[in-house]
């Protein structure tokens, strides 16, 4: 009796997740397989299947030489780097106000939160008028205020990632607010109660007992937020195309460029690879990061 | 705001004092953070703006927020111009409802698997799906390239919404909702002859609902939002999605910024529209995953 309604619940049990590992079979398991098969070999995608030569790690050991590749991996860096403490902390501390008691939270919330819901080309687009060079509203009001040359912004290749970096931050900031808000309400009310009691100032109060507990939030949030910041692409492919020269070409974009402008499908899916790999450490640093901090709390 | 509630308030410790302090320091928070609330829409109102007037005078400065001589026909340019924008909205609306319904099916059903049922390689087929989470999108967008266009699936809307008709993240998120559901119910269902199709559809899933309604905002978002894949698998215009749609207009369009404002208009506020009549739900879905996910 109980082995047969073992056997009857395994079989409900894979009839209730058939659809799922078909579609993961069909759509992730096998692309990834030819992905990783793509990634040592050379393809030009008109050339046909019996095109594909297998050639060992040329694609990996041309990546360090070329400069658009070295060049759009640095990118991705600098600019995980700085928009995700930037988003994260505008995020935190606009979160913080509004659980301070700042009147009609729930408006100010909506106001923050509604770039995060803009879908990035709009996003993009929006922006891409804002920095205008020559006639934009932001170098109109710089030059009011007495700034003579303002940045170039797109234009520039100094600027144009930083371009890219601010209307991101913008769109990403929100989010951040939202879920840190939702930390800060799960902290009692009593602790701060106590530390007033104990004559704690607003800031030790922020640094002793709000961050400390919000850490499990934090980790969360600098987890996917970096994942998500190492795989940018809409922004840089509709703001810049990458340029001026390289200088804001990231590595999603030089990918896309790749494959599907000059279809060296089997460089491209290389450097997808590279991604991963960086992808996947970030991601192993924050376990490793998580262990540590929550054991001490 | 420390300083608002310090500097008097150190010198007098009155009880009245004190409380108009708090107030008074939640009136600068206030003011503050609705300057930068402003700050963070004035985009929108820009765009808003710049949509309804002439071409020559969109970067007029000082910025005339609100035009002269509004500029309606932009809207008719792309409302019925070549490419007319409905065609994207049809599209996008199929897309979504169609990827969005099969998630929260395929999701669902698995989560139960998962979180309800034992059954052999339990441990190893979770630990997979797991994994799959970890591969970033772009690394299978190539091979799916190029497996669709064998299939002919390439400049369909099929292409978007049966590959995505499965989520390894939906489906953990369910049944991390579904474990939390005391196993006495489905015992006691079973008892009364019920089956798992039934304990599934007429117990948890109505236990569930504010889950369900969590995944389905976020992942409607995600399709609504997407890019990457329209602008790699679609090629015909008139199969376009929205943000590939904005995309299309933006390029054929590039010096008539007013156009392209009234464009990214179009494809913005109907959503936060609905944002905002929802917001509510959408806010919790959003928290909800964020927190579980």
């Amino acid at each position: 009796m109980s082995l047969t309604k073992k056997k009857y619940e395994a079989i409900v049990a894979y009839s209730f997740l058939a659809p799922n590992l078909i579609g993961y079979f069909l759509f992730f398991l096998l692309p990834l397989a030819f992905s990783f098969v793509l990634a040592f070999s050379q393809w030009n995608f008109m050339s046909g299947i019996q095109g594909i030569q297998f050639v060992g790690l040329r694609n990996f050991l041309e990546m360090p030489g070329d400069r658009w590749f070295t060049d759009s991996f640095w990118n991705t860096i600098r600019f995980t780097v700085i928009t995700v403490p930037s988003a994260m902390i505008l995020g935190l501390l606009a979160a913080t106000a509004l659980n301070e008691g700042a009147y009609g939270a729930k408006v100010i919330r909506t106001m923050f939160f509604m770039p995060h819901i803009t879908s990035l080309v709009a996003v993009a687009t929006v922006w891409l008028a804002l920095f205008h060079p020559s006639r934009g509203p932001i170098n109109n009001v710089l030059r009011s205020l007495g700034i003579e040359n303002p940045p170039l912004w797109i234009a520039s290749s100094d600027w144009s990632l930083i371009s890219i970096i601010i209307a991101s931050v913008w769109a990403a900031v929100g989010y951040q607010m939202l879920i840190y808000l939702a930390g800060l309400q799960g902290i009692s009310k009593d602790l701060y109660e106590s530390a007033d009691i104990d004559g704690a100032n607003g800031l030790q109060k922020f640094f002793r007992i709000t961050l400390p507990l919000l850490t499990p939030t934090t980790i969360f949030l600098l987890m996917t937020t970096m994942i998500g910041s190492l795989q940018v692409f809409a922004q840089v492919n509709l703001m810049t195309q990458g340029g001026p020269g390289t200088s804001s070409s990231v590595i999603v974009f030089y990918v896309y460029r790749s494959a599907f402008q000059f279809y060296r499908m089997g460089y491209a899916s290389a450097m997808a690879w590279v991604l991963f790999v960086l992808i996947f450490f970030v991601t192993y640093l924050n376990w490793q990061l998580r262990k540590k901090l929550l054991k001490i709390f | 705001m420390d300083i608002a509630t310090k500097q008097p308030g150190v010198l007098k410790p009155k009880v009245g004092s004190r409380s108009q302090n708090i107030m008074a320091s939640r009136v600068v928070l206030t003011v503050l953070m609705f300057a930068l609330g402003i700050l963070m829409i004035l985009p929108f109102l820009w765009m808003i703006s710049a949509s309804l007037k002439l071409q020559i005078d969109v970067f007029e400065f000082p910025i005339r927020w609100i035009p002269e001589n509004p500029q309606w026909q932009n809207y008719e340019r792309v409302w019925a111009g070549r490419y007319p924008f409905y065609r994207f909205y049809v599209n996008s609306i199929i897309v979504t409802v169609g990827a969005t319904s099969l998630v929260l099916l395929t999701a669902s059903l698995g989560g139960y698997a998962f979180g309800k049922l034992d059954f052999p390689f339990k441990e190893t087929l979770f630990l997979s799906y797991l994994a799959m989470m970890m591969i970033p999108p772009q690394v299978l967008l190539i091979p799916r390239f190029i497996m669709f266009n064998w299939m002919g699936w390439l400049d369909t809307l099929t292409v978007l919404i049966i590959p995505n008709a499965v989520s390894a993240f939906g489906t953990f998120l369910l049944r991390g909702f579904y474990e939390q559901i005391p196993k006495d119910l489905s015992e006691a269902a079973i008892i009364d002859g019920a089956g798992h199709v039934r304990i599934w559809s007429r117990i948890i899933m109505p236990l569930t609902r504010p889950a369900m309604l969590a995944l389905m905002i976020i992942s409607a978002m995600w399709r609504w939002n997407d890019y990457l894949q329209p602008l790699v698998f679609l090629r015909r215009v008139t199969n376009y999605t929205i943000p590939l749609g904005l995309d299309f207009f933006v390029q054929e369009n590039t010096a008539q910024m007013n156009l392209i404002m009234a464009a990214a208009v179009t494809a913005t506020i109907p959503l936060l529209l609905l944002f905002l009549i929802t917001q509510k739900y959408f806010i919790r879905g959003i928290v909800l995953t964020g927190i579980k996910g």
